[in-house]
């Protein structure tokens, strides 16, 4: 199941653990990142918090917490070549996973239909 | 969207919006902070070959003196800088400081001598307090006019010469900070060869009807590309260039900012026409004495910016607060997080280890020589 935020993150969920990224609509708006900085694996969030950072030349962002859980894993690749977050947003440049904490609150996120339609 | 209704425009706006622009309101003026290429990909083709900056929302102003006499009009800017403007040849042009009493920095500014007058170029954001300053200062000798509505574009990169010179030959043979009258296309421009981006090229003032056609001729050119606001800020970063506004303003003094440079021999103790500026007596007894703070470059250990107000610390704890960043951020031909900042004397020497705060962490960052970058300017 893929999902998406108002704040451009997408969700593809797997049992109850999300993988978690941004959106090929945010990499484009942030621009080429030359950082990242991200949760370290263990760590737990509730809806909306900040989790990771990324930055452009230009200037910083947060990247928040699509929904409460854990995260039980982190894409440590994005760190060591923030470009792959530009390159391939919705694949090899995926954040972190979450376990979340209740995984019917994915159902109240946007599906793909309702996200193309926020940023259209 | 952003509100856009109370901008002003350059005359490339309509260019702007053509090439793809991302604009930003800037000091006013609906401005183009990058294009599609990305402000990375954007400061890296000025490093390596041409880029076609749209500065005409600075502001130009002509000083004349009334009697006719260029060096009258040099003398009456004396009194607002703490500059040898006297020195400056026909032809040339010169780094200068607008200081206030408190020894602050007003703006700073190019003061170019083109022989009968003086041309000068001021930060947007400051321009109208700049044209009134010198209305003010200037009116018992000069006549002090604006030329607001005029072009500037700036050409900067290693290829700017080559590119320029298919338009206007003479420029190849002009040197850093030298000026020239030249007609462009058929237009009356003033050319220099400076710049804000640590690289060797071209400022290029030209009416506002014709600036768009010699922006698009230069754009036609395989080695020029459009940048925007982005990649200047980047650039002159790098190069270890003061932005007005951050690195600057009334409450930093031109001896605090490290521009003993900018103020010669002429306008110092002991020399010719000593003093005679506003805040002169404290600048001099900084130019003599040293100042209790200094701006100074600044590299991170690690990959994170360090951006501009935060705070640095003597300890790795943040105890001791002792100054912060002005400018900071990626710099992408060094390829690593630069910064600018003021720090205390004691803390002010190359190899210093201070820490800036940064989300709650505490980073190391290394008192650094500037400019991060070698210049090419063409001496």
């Amino acid at each position: 199941m893929l999902k998406f935020t108002e704040e451009h993150e997408w969700l593809k969920l797997e049992g109850d653990v999300a993988t978690v990224g941004i959106t090929q609509h945010a990499a484009e708006q942030l621009g080429d990142l030359v950082f990242v900085e991200l949760p370290e694996e263990g760590s737990t969030f509730e809806k909306n918090a900040e989790a990771a950072t990324v930055e452009s030349v230009k200037a910083a962002s947060d990247v928040y917490c699509p929904l409460a859980g854990e995260v039980v894993e982190i894409n440590q690749a994005i760190v060591d070549d923030p470009s792959l977050v530009n390159s391939d947003p919705q694949g090899a440049g995926w954040f972190f996973k979450l376990k979340l904490a209740n995984v019917a609150d994915i159902e109240g996120l946007l599906d793909e239909a309702a996200y193309k339609d926020l940023i259209a | 969207m952003t509100e856009t209704a109370d901008l002003k425009t350059t005359p490339l706006h309509a260019l702007h919006i053509s090439l793809g622009a991302r604009m930003v309101p800037f000091a006013g003026y609906d401005m183009p902070v990058q294009y599609p290429a990305g402000v990375l990909k954007e400061h890296l083709q000025t490093r390596a070959s041409a880029g076609l900056f749209d500065v005409s929302h600075m502001g130009q102003v002509i000083v004349r003196a009334r009697s006719g006499n260029n060096e009258d009009a040099a003398l009456a800017l004396e009194s607002l800088v703490p500059v040898d403007v006297l020195a400056v040849k026909p032809g040339r042009q010169r780094y200068a400081l607008f200081t206030n009493e408190a020894g602050g920095i007003l703006d700073d500014l190019m003061i170019v001598n083109m022989g009968d007058h003086f041309y000068i170029v001021v930060n947007a954001a400051c321009k109208e307090a700049d044209l009134a300053h010198m209305q003010a200062k200037l009116s018992a000798t000069c006549d002090v006019t604006a030329h607001f509505d005029r072009g500037l574009l700036a050409l900067q990169g290693p290829k700017a010469e080559a590119a320029l010179a298919r338009l206007a030959p003479e420029v190849a043979e002009m040197k850093f900070m030298d000026a020239r009258a030249l007609t462009i296309l058929g237009a009356a421009c003033v050319v220099s060869r400076t710049g804000y981006s640590g690289e060797d090229g071209y400022e290029i003032s030209v009416p506002a009807e014709k600036t768009t056609e010699i922006a698009e001729a230069l754009l036609a050119m395989d080695e020029v590309e459009p940048i925007g606001l982005g990649a200047r800020d980047s650039l002159r970063l790098e190069a270890g260039l003061c932005l007005y506004g951050n690195d600057i303003d009334t409450t930093t003094t031109p001896v605090e900012a490290a521009l003993e440079w900018a103020m010669q021999k002429a306008r110092r103790t002991g020399g010719a026409r000593e003093g005679g500026f506003p805040g002169a007596k404290i600048i001099l007894a900084q130019l003599d004495g040293g100042a209790s703070r200094r701006r100074v470059g600044l590299k991170a250990g690690g990959k994170a910016p360090v951006r501009g107000h935060s705070k640095l610390f003597a300890d790795a704890e943040g105890k001791t607060l002792i100054g912060e960043v002005t400018s900071g951020g990626f710099g992408p031909s060094v390829e690593g997080p630069v910064a600018m900042g003021y720090l205390p004397m004691a803390y002010a020497a190359i190899g210093t280890v201070v820490y800036a705060e940064v989300r709650g962490k505490f980073l190391p960052m290394t008192v650094a020589a500037l400019p991060f970058i070698t210049p090419t300017y063409k001496r």
